[in-house]
């Protein structure tokens, strides 16, 4: 409450100020770029598929290529989800609104990599031996975990469009701030199925908390508001 | 002329020859074809190598990222004779190409394919295997005694990695108690000490942690006398009727059917006879999840994982695979199992 009459004080001494030192021009992109732009960021995340599917079909993957497969594909949801995290901040940082009309496309990257991620397990490794999914799955704490953040994954997924958008009303926000445990939790589940080798889980876990560091304001609003709630 | 000159014009190539490192060894040309053959997905990738992309070029281009390497291993062939007794064939045996480009060997690195493509060029000839310790005979066995020492003997057998997936292969070897009775195992001795060669130059793992998985190198194993002395225990020399390729474990590995994978240590130098439980090197990792015995055994379960069921990479694509149920001493308990009376199994895994 007592920070708001401040913030209405202190935007007047910010303009005269601005008008002493040139204000840098925000970023922007017309219409045609934006979609060139987002065409492009299309085909950066398919290209990793494509060669995939080069790489299984020339033996570049060795004779077994399924591990292979679940580590690329789960390797890069995380990857992207990286990437998603860091639009924000850099949308900041370089005054570039454009970035943030991307987020959502990379996002959905995000979850095209770990559908594909769970569908080789299921497919491949597990080879549909449904009767196994309780014995073996339930076992298994880290893809229990990897399940659950594949859940907030699909549920941001499925609310991600703009009609939705606006029908769930505040809502949606609450709903995609779960994108800030999924992070973490992904890493988690990373770190746990590795047998051994821990440092690149770990780099993973510290670009995590980087990320989540840069919004730690928002992150401690989020936590209190809920705890209000409750 | 004089006959140096005469001799150096011999050996000279003309300059438009190509250098040997250009040229595709027949190995790797014969492998690729097999495995691309074997992953039976040519319909898959149909329309990529259908648009000009196929053929020596497209291999250039990835070859270009990656650094010179060696020559493909060029295996021999070995005489050995089949006893009846491990023929059976009643499972289909794992492809070649399959059993030598998915390893575990983290002293090339920790991805399956990582041996194949950096243990080339490991030297296996001269090599050198010691055994040593409480024998009455120490002795040192060269690369030709490996393969003449003994008379060699083909055996199929299942292998079941703790990571829940299996092969079934045809090794060529020989039984590790003839190796032993060789030596003389004196009686104060209790367990054998196995040890992979240590040689960070060759073995870009040994030199880095984040290339080798964070294991303490050199890698060592270790067995009782009694599971030594097992008929089953095979030091293996050749997988498929030729010698071992190095990403299987050049020039000689132990093959122990009933135990998981890590226990059958890869290019060993050195047998010790010692007179107390000897330090494992996944145990001295993970002490909570992988014992001494590591006896393959579907009722205890790896503290992460389940070891009820194992994935069977069979002969065929990669759809061919399938979920079998993880049988207890691998199916060799008629074998073994009587070595382990009395002890539980839950406790020392």
């Amino acid at each position: 409450m007592s920070a708001a009459p401040e913030k209405v004080a202190a935007s007047p001494s910010i303009t005269p100020a601005s008008r002493s030192t040139p204000r840098r021009q925000p970023r922007r992109l017309s219409r045609r770029a934006l979609l060139w732009f987002k065409g492009a960021l299309h085909l950066v995340f398919s290209l990793p598929l494509l060669w995939l599917i080069y790489g299984v079909n020339q033996g570049l993957l060795g004779g077994d290529p399924v591990q292979y497969l679940i580590h690329f594909t789960g390797k890069g949801a995380l990857n992207i989800l990286l990437v998603t995290l860091l639009v924000s901040p850099l949308a900041k940082a370089l005054q570039a609104g454009f970035l943030l009309e991307c987020r959502r496309l990379i996002g959905l990257w995000s979850f095209a990599y770990a559908g594909l991620h769970l569908a080789i397990f299921i497919s491949l490794d597990l080879l549909f031996a449904f009767n196994l999914l309780f014995s073996e799955v339930i076992k298994r704490p880290y893809l229990v975990v990897g399940m659950l953040a594949f859940i907030v994954l699909l549920l941001l997924a499925v609310t991600s469009f703009n009609r939705l958008r606006r029908r769930m009303g505040k809502g949606w926000q609450l709903l995609h701030n779960l994108i800030y445990l999924a992070a973490p939790v992904i890493v988690l589940h990373y770190a746990w199925s590795v047998k051994s080798g821990l440092i690149e889980p770990m780099l993973y876990g510290a670009a995590v908390a980087v990320l989540l560091w840069i919004r730690r304001a928002k992150l401690v609003a989020i936590v209190t508001s809920a705890r209000r709630a409750v | 002329m004089k006959r140096s000159d005469f001799v150096t014009r011999r050996v000279t190539k003309p300059s438009w020859a190509i250098s040997e490192a250009e040229v595709t060894p027949e190995a790797v040309f014969r492998e690729r074809r097999a495995i691309v053959k074997a992953l039976g997905l040519g319909a898959l990738g149909a329309g990529l190598t259908g648009a000009g992309f196929s053929g020596t070029a497209q291999a250039g281009l990835f070859d270009a990222f990656s650094e010179k390497k060696p020559p493909a291993f060029i295996p021999q062939a070995l005489q050995f004779g089949r006893p009846e007794r491990f023929q059976d064939l009643s499972e289909p045996l794992t492809g070649e190409d399959k059993v030598t480009t998915h390893n575990n060997f983290y002293e090339f690195g920790t991805d399956k394919t990582s041996p194949a493509e950096n243990a080339q060029g490991l030297i296996t000839n001269p090599w050198m295997l010691k055994v040593d310790g409480l024998v009455d005979t120490p002795l040192t066995l060269d690369h030709d005694d490996l393969l003449k020492m003994f008379a060699l003997e083909e055996r199929i057998y299942r292998l079941r990695c703790v990571e829940a997936w299996s092969m079934v292969i045809p090794w060529v070897g020989f039984p590790l108690a003839a190796l032993l009775a060789k030596a003389g195992v004196k009686s104060s001795a209790t367990h054998v000490a196995f040890e992979t060669l240590y040689d960070p130059n060759q073995m870009p793992g040994q030199k880095n942690r984040f290339i080798g998985g964070g294991v303490d190198y050199p890698y060592v194993e270790g067995l009782t006398v009694a599971e030594a002395m097992n008929e089953l225990s095979l030091l293996s020399v050749g997988l498929y009727g030729k010698t071992l390729p190095p990403q299987n474990g050049a020039p000689i590995r132990l093959v122990v059917p009933w135990k998981y994978g890590f226990k059958s240590i890869k290019s060993v130098v050195r047998i010790s006879l010692v007179n107390k439980e000897p330090p494992t090197s996944w145990n001295k990792l993970a002490p909570d999840e992988y014992g001494f015995y590591a006896n393959v055994n579907p009722a205890v379960d790896h503290p992460r994982w389940s070891q009820a069921s194992e994935r069977r990479i069979g002969p065929g694509g990669l759809f061919s695979a399938s979920r079998i149920p993880t049988r207890l001493f691998n199916g060799y308990e008629a074998e073994v199992a009587h070595l382990y009376k009395g002890l539980d199994l839950k406790r020392f895994y």
